[in-house]
């Protein structure tokens, strides 16, 4: 069977005898594969050494990056669980809470009780101490205010009774919670249960091992709780920290400010129809929609400001660098102008233009013009006038002579030639490419605003400097994606009938 | 009346059609006018609001267009040569202004190279291999989105979105996250440009795969080879050049995109450029200038020398 399907040994050299050139030049292509394969594996090694790749990634924080990206769609929630060293508790959130100024969230069940208190000058400044601070505590330095005010207004010897919090129960989902009474810790995850015993100063005790989701880096010190995706707590001696992290963005439409803050939708809907007026100046839907556009969290107005100027800077940088190239494509196309100088002067200009690079052009019109759209405006319009220039000029040169002869044949002045000899053939092709670099620019808006030159760019480059805005970087990245392939699908379509159905 | 005259002379038919025709032409002209005028009437909103939302308005600010380059002049014209090649200045007086040699590179104890000759070569470098990066990406996804390769449309539509998604998605965004989770440095800008360009040469790449000859693939077929085989030897030869010519037309636009993202804190020459006209080092700048302009330059011509080789007057200009 084989020896039917395989010829012999010496059927193969007999076959290699007789074409020789065959086998030859697969052996050389093979050869050369191997060689651009090598190469491009050499260049990859090398790079990874010049950019330090491999350091650089392994000293990256990629714990953050996690939070960084949950950031995007989520948002957390940050009750603060003080204890004193007598067991009480005090449940603060933190400040610009996206659950409003007064949070009592049904995740959170508080039993309180009243107690007596004897408190003495002495004893109110040590609660006042401001207390070590863990990296994410941002509510530290306003606790310590806090506490100082108090200090001051309790400066005698005094016994009142006052309502603290004797037991907190937080509920993160159905399998985790975690529940502080009596200087006692208890975090439920996935069936484990840890029991951790805090002194209310700065001693952390575990009661028994810990579990993987538990992490201490040293005896006595804070503890960390991760939960995945459902947040994670920080125990420490005298602070539980809870971080509830929740699916959406928060407060969208309404900032915690706003009267219409919290409310159901439908109650909205019927204030803003049939409601009484919560301004008496204005009506519930003007407020409404106010509030909506101010909303402080995610500025609605400003972005949408800033990305019409976006829009407006790819439409009319386009369209003048069209306008402009139009006529200047004439002189350097050398089949229109047979003047040498001439196509070659005004093709170096174009290249000129382009070289600079839309960048550099960026960084000189914002000195010119300050900030702003008009910047950005300049910049696409000086670098597309070469990048179009270039591109009509070559159509020109490849276009059919004929039609031209013709009209002239015929006795045209030399401006009817270009108009009906030279204009139809290339009008959709000068179109089509305009709006093809519209569409484009409309990308490249976006960074060389980040550079200053104005639009959504520079807006989207501050959410993300503060790490903390993840979610405003969604939206505004969202929204750059539905104008990007908004304006796509209306230059394809438009493209495609101009050119026929062969454009795309 | 024209129309009195022209039914005594035409049929009756011959009329109707004359009228029609007319009636053509003006509802023709009457839409030429009208999208002319709200092209027209776009641009005017447009400019009157790209003018009101800028920090210097046009007209107070045309005047002063120039007071940059002004300000630009270096002391002079040699200063900028020093600047470029790390020469001492004559007047340096401790501040960074003059101060070239700060940032030299040295390869061994006297062989040094340029700060800014090595901050360009890093940027050249960046784009090189995010170029590379991205077509290793795109390679194989584009005959996964062609149409005469991938029969299934759900993979193919899944893979055109996603290089749609990669594409369209702002660079800023992607090397602002990176420069988050990475120290400062080339590697969040040599992320965003290869994502960004996994997309583009994904699309310029399938489009070519979709118009490639299918003779020699239904011949591997008929011979009973596989997928990866039929590809391989099939496509891959003929849509090759094309494919090396786009890579180069990738690379140049990759030049000027990695400078711009090193701008906004991705290392290289851009960062440096952006702070010398920040900080009015104007020896500095101009001689940054001129190099980008000459790199740019080089690496365009270079390219479309190569590209011309390639794949001869085939017109790519459209593709970015």
């Amino acid at each position: 069977m084989t020896a039917s399907t395989k010829p012999s040994t010496l059927e193969m050299e007999a076959i290699a005898a007789r074409h020789p050139h065959l086998l030859q030049s697969s052996s050389e292509t093979r050869l050369r594969t191997a060689l651009i394969a090598f190469g491009v594996l050499f260049y990859m090694a090398f790079s990874w050494w010049f950019f330090s790749i491999g350091h650089v990634l392994a000293n990256a924080n990629w714990g953050i990056a996690g939070s960084y990206l949950a950031d995007w769609v989520t948002y957390e929630v940050r009750p603060e669980i003080e204890i004193a060293a007598d067991g009480t508790m005090n449940v603060s959130y933190q400040r610009n809470s996206p659950l409003g100024s007064n949070p009592n969230p049904d995740w959170v069940t508080l039993e309180k009780k009243t107690v007596t208190r004897t408190i003495e000058a002495p004893a109110a400044a040590e609660a006042a101490k401001p207390k070590a601070s863990s990296s994410f505590n941002f509510m530290a330095p306003n606790a310590a205010v806090g506490g100082a005010q108090a200090a001051q207004a309790q400066n005698r010897v005094e016994t009142r009774s006052e309502e603290v919090v004797a037991r907190a129960l937080v509920t993160y989902d159905r399998s985790t919670h975690i529940e502080v009474a009596d200087s006692v810790v208890k975090a439920t995850h996935g069936g484990e249960t840890l029991t951790i015993a805090v002194d209310g100063a700065d001693r952390v005790t575990p009661q028994g091992p810990l579990p993987r989701w538990a992490t201490q880096k040293r005896p006595g010190e804070k503890i960390t709780l991760s939960f995945g995706v459902t947040g994670w707590a920080e125990v420490e001696g005298d602070e539980v920290s809870i971080r509830n992290r929740f699916f959406g963005w928060a407060n969208f439409l309404f900032d915690t400010n706003s009267p219409f803050f919290g409310k159901p939708y439908g109650e909205v809907a019927s204030l803003i129809v049939s409601g009484e007026r919560i301004d008496p100046a204005r009506s519930n839907l003007s407020l409404a929609w106010n509030n909506i556009l101010y909303n402080a969290e995610w500025q609605h107005l400003d972005v949408w400001t800033k990305l019409l100027q976006t829009i407006v800077m790819a439409f009319v940088g386009t369209l003048f660098a069209s306008l402009i190239a139009f006529p200047l494509c004439f002189l350097a196309a050398r089949n229109i102008t047979p003047n040498l100088f001439a196509n070659q002067f005004v093709k170096r200009f174009f290249d000129f233009l382009r070289s600079v690079d839309m960048f550099i052009w960026a960084l000189f019109f914002t000195r010119a013009f300050g900030p702003g759209p008009l910047a950005g405006i300049s910049a696409i319009f000086v670098t597309d006038t070469g990048t179009l220039g270039k591109l009509y000029s070559e159509a020109l040169e490849n276009i059919d002579d004929k039609q031209r002869e013709g009209v002239k044949s015929v006795g045209a002045t030399p401006l009817a030639v270009q108009r009906f000899g030279v204009l139809p053939q290339v009008l959709p092709v000068f179109a089509s490419q305009a709006l093809y670099f519209w569409e484009s620019n409309t990308r490249s808006a976006t960074i060389i605003g980040a550079v200053g030159a104005g639009g959504i760019g520079l807006k989207l480059w501050e959410a993300m400097r503060t790490n903390s805005d993840w979610e405003n970087v969604a939206y505004m990245v969202l929204l750059i994606l539905m104008v990007v392939f908004f304006f796509d699908s209306i230059s394809n379509a438009c493209r495609s009938r101009l050119m026929g159905r062969k454009a795309h | 009346m024209a129309t009195s005259v022209l039914s005594r002379q035409l049929s009756e038919s011959g009329a109707l059609l004359e009228r029609h025709w007319q009636e053509l032409n003006a509802r023709r002209r009457l839409y030429t006018f009208l999208g002319l005028a709200l092209l027209a009437l776009t641009l005017c909103s447009s400019l009157w609001f790209a003018n009101g939302s800028n920090a210097g308005k046009f007209f107070d600010r045309l005047p002063h267009l120039f007071d940059f380059v002004g300000d630009l002049m270096p002391r002079d014209a040699m200063e900028i040569v020093r600047a470029m090649f790390d020469l001492p200045s004559p007047y340096d007086d401790g501040s960074f202004k003059y101060n070239y040699p700060d940032g030299r590179l040295y390869l061994t104890d006297s062989l040094y190279l340029p700060e800014y000759f090595h901050k360009m070569l890093e940027t050249v470098n960046i784009a090189i291999f995010s170029t590379v990066l991205g077509a290793l990406f795109g390679f194989p996804l584009c005959f996964l989105a062609a149409r005469n390769l991938m029969p299934n449309p759900w993979i193919r539509g899944i893979v055109r979105r996603f290089m749609e998604i990669v594409r369209a998605f702002p660079e800023v965004v992607i090397a602002g996250f990176f420069l988050a989770i990475l120290s400062l440095g080339p590697i969040p800008a040599i992320a965003a440009v290869s994502i960004h360009t996994i997309g583009a040469l994904g699309k310029l790449f399938f489009e070519v795969v979709e118009n490639a000859d299918m003779k020699p693939e239904e011949g591997l077929r008929a011979v009973g080879s596989n997928w990866i085989e039929r590809v391989w030897f099939g496509i891959v030869p003929q849509v090759l050049p094309n494919f090396t010519s786009y890579f180069l037309l990738r690379l140049e636009i990759n030049v000027r995109a990695s400078t711009i993202i090193g701008a906004v804190g991705g290392g290289g020459i851009g960062e440096l450029l952006r702070l010398s006209i920040g900080q009015g080092h104007e020896a500095k700048t101009l001689a940054i200038v001129m190099l980008l302009f000459t790199t740019i330059f080089a690496v365009d011509q270079v390219s479309a020398w190569l590209r011309r080789r390639l794949v001869g007057d085939q017109a790519f200009q459209l593709a970015q």
